[in-house]
């Protein structure tokens, strides 16, 4: 890190005040609004709290079924974490080889990006509905009684299949563009000392994109705790009954829903704790086996 | 702020001088589709038949989506005038007291002749308070009723089974050798929970159901209720009875495609349905057990009611007033009732209806009603609970995991009752 002297010292300050007056307002006040509301009862009316102490906190560690959206949770972030990432550098290395139409391929594949999460949750109630769902069909033609809505694990395959679906877009774009960013140079070296694909994509490139892989790491784990709420909650249609449910959704369904505030307060702290937690993890341990060119 | 308000009274001043001086109120609701449509037809019927006030319908979604809008907007002060609160979340809005203002107290301040003995026996202690002041005016009052495909019935020779023994002994197997799905239902916590205990008077929950206070524990693990939640799993595993999972329409649609013989749903279908099946169909009351009662008593409404919010000018719960009146006029009533099946709230609706001949047309219609005015017993008023939206989600994801073999009937229901009593006892602590 290089050290910048400005000339007068309240030019930087200066220079940061919108960006920290927003994230005052949209971060650290309703963060410590909802840090507050986590120690109390509420009349959902807002006519009066009582001060409870941690006892929201108890009631969620002793609540066997939150401890269940919390093991959902963790399980629904690592599959579609992986299969989209996964799925999506297949794809962007293919993609990268293709001469001839590179651009249609790659429009192609870019596109689902442009659906809002709501649509992209009501395609997949389409694709996977009970009596109607193409998909459903499908299965049920190869011998698989698929039933969204009824069997658990059936709903918490429909929830990863259009997460994942959805989020592939946006690592493909940035897989392609990190694989078009090494050096031609690098790759023919590699090509003369190894004629292997496999050993080439593993030894020179994957380390190469790197950078970007964990990048998107810490993007597609945000979006599976956060951004999944919306295909969540078309793929439940909002009566949660016997069908998983991730933390997020979880806080919408006791607090919005429900009106239990406090309770649902509590539950987005602790939230707040996992991410920050997963965080500092992230930028500790796996940063450091990154090199940035 | 003042300028932007200022500015807006004399563009409004402005309009007015064409217009008269119109009142403006807006009415919350959660009606999509074909009811919605009804909605927003009685809202512009209420605006032609006079020219002091006007009404703006606004769909906010579903039940709990607009009473969640509604606690939102009345914390930041942006209230809508009128707001539709579900059956579950009534303990909620009736428990704020000074969030809205009891609709038997809005229209005898405004001048409106109100009389609770108009309204039909089952609609009018639901949405009242301990003291049988109506707080909301109930708006889209359904029960739960069987639906059947009557050439179903017709092909495996049977009738409308009028008890639970009689379906299991009789026309479950008759429907099921005729290759139908003999039965499913669409919400059970409203129709095989709360309208079980009422249809068999047994009791609900301590304090009168929860009427008369809030220290309210559940009764839900009864022997009776698990007795038929063990009889569903085995008419399950025998080919009686499907189960679509806990959303509405996923168990409705096998019956409108014909493929469920009978379906259990709420009276307010009856106008969807209509619309959309080619094969006649006619409906009937909840079957009971006859082992538990032999007097089965009516069921109560579920549905909807209409609250007026307060905090707004006297001006506007005038044009409040003005159209709860409209509303429970036998003409609005008989139209909403005959174009959604929601039953009439006034015993002069549901007169005007009958000599309409509307029930000689459509004997399905009447069946909601008539099951409402069924004798009545302690325990078929209904039940006043809080956090009541959270526990019907508890009994679903149990009843969920019952019918999906994942846990037994006695572990289900003393789950539900021990959930559901904390919830109740944090809700009480919110009131203190």
């Amino acid at each position: 890190m290089k050290r910048t002297a400005f000339s007068n010292p309240w030019l930087p300050i200066l220079l940061l005040v919108p960006q920290l007056s927003i994230i005052a307002v949209f971060f650290y006040w309703p963060a410590g609004y909802a840090i507050q509301s986590s120690f109390y009862l509420q009349d959902p009316f807002g006519f009066g709290s009582t001060f409870v102490g941690l006892e929201n906190y108890t009631d969620l560690a002793s609540s066997t079924n939150y401890l269940d959206s919390l093991k959902f949770t963790v399980l629904f972030t690592i599959i579609v974490t992986f299969l989209s990432l996964g799925i999506a550098l297949l794809l962007a290395v293919k993609a990268d080889k293709v001469l001839r139409g590179a651009r249609t391929y790659r429009t192609l594949l870019m596109w689902v990006y442009a659906i809002a999460p709501p649509v992209a949750g009501l395609m997949g109630v389409m694709l996977f509905d009970q009596s109607r769902g193409n998909l459903t069909q499908l299965f049920r033609s190869l011998g698989w009684d698929y039933t969204l809505g009824v069997n658990y694990w059936d709903t918490a395959i429909a929830m990863i299949s259009v997460s994942v679906w959805k989020q592939i877009p946006v690592n493909f774009i940035f897989f392609l563009s990190g694989l078009q960013a090494i050096p031609r140079s690098v790759r023919e070296a590699a090509l003369i000392d190894n004629p292997s694909g496999m050993r080439r994509f593993w030894d020179i490139t994957f380390p190469l994109l790197a950078p970007t892989g964990f990048f998107l790491l810490i993007i597609n784990i945000t979006y599976a705790l956060f951004d999944t709420f919306g295909i969540i909650d078309t793929i439940v249609k909002g009566e949660p009954g016997n069908n998983p449910m991730t933390l997020v959704y979880r806080v919408f369904v006791d607090g919005f829903r429900g009106g239990d505030l406090g309770g649902s307060s509590a539950q987005s702290v602790v939230l707040m704790v996992l991410v920050l937690v997963l965080t500092i993890v992230q930028f500790r341990f796996l940063e450091r086996r990154i090199h940035y060119t | 702020m003042t300028y932007t308000k200022a500015a807006l009274g004399v563009a409004l001043g402005l309009l007015a001088g064409t217009a008269q001086a119109q009142t403006e109120i807006e009415w919350w609701h959660a009606m999509g589709g074909q009811l919605g449509e009804t909605v927003n037809q009685i809202a512009s019927d209420f605006n032609a038949s006079q020219s002091d006030y006007m009404i703006t319908p606004v769909f906010k979604g579903t039940y709990e989506e607009t009473l969640t809008a509604g606690i939102a907007a009345f914390r930041a002060g942006e209230q809508p005038n009128i707001i539709q609160v579900f059956d579950a979340g009534a303990a909620t809005v009736i428990g704020a007291v000074g969030a809205t203002i009891p609709v038997e107290q809005l229209l005898n301040e405004n001048g409106v002749d109100f009389d609770i003995n108009d309204y039909i026996a089952g609609v009018r202690y639901f949405y009242a308070d301990a003291d049988g002041q109506m707080i909301g005016m109930p708006f889209n009052s359904s029960t739960p009723i069987m639906y059947y495909n009557e050439a179903a019935l017709e092909a495996a020779g049977v009738t409308p089974p009028a008890t639970w023994e009689e379906f299991a002994e009789v026309t479950g197997p008759a429907l099921r050798d005729a290759g139908y799905i003999p039965l499913a239902q669409s919400h059970l916590p409203w129709i095989f929970t709360e309208n079980f205990f009422s249809r068999h008077n047994i009791q609900f929950a301590s304090n009168d159901n929860g009427y008369t206070g809030v220290d309210t524990e559940i009764m839900v693990d009864h022997p009776a209720i698990r007795a038929h939640f063990q009889a569903l799993t085995e008419w399950q595993e025998s080919g009686l009875f499907h189960w679509y999972g806990s959303g509405w329409s996923d168990n409705q649609q096998p019956f409108e495609d014909g493929d469920v013989a009978m379906w259990l749903g709420s009276s307010g279908s009856f106008g969807g349905i209509q619309d959309r099946v080619d094969f006649p169909f006619s409906a009937t009351f909840l079957p009971y057990w006859e082992a538990v009662t032999t007097e089965p008593t009516q069921t109560f409404i579920g549905g909807a009611a209409l609250f007026a919010m307060s905090g707004h000018s006297a001006e506007e719960n005038e044009a409040a007033a003005a159209f709860f009146e409209f509303m429970s006029s036998p003409d609005v009533q008989y139209m909403w009732h005959r174009e959604t099946g929601y039953v009439p709230i006034t015993t002069a609706a549901y007169e005007a209806a009958a000599a309409d001949g509307h029930y000689d047309r459509f004997p399905a219609a009447e069946v909601g009603i008539q099951q409402l005015t069924l004798p009545a017993g302690e325990f078929t008023r209904g039940y006043r609970m809080g956090f009541y939206v959270q526990i019907r989600d508890v009994m679903n994801r149990e009843y969920g995991r019952i019918l999906t073999g994942e846990t037994s009937v006695e572990d289900a229901f003393s789950n539900i009752q021990e959930e559901a009593n904390q919830l109740l006892d944090r809700f009480a602590r919110t009131q203190g």
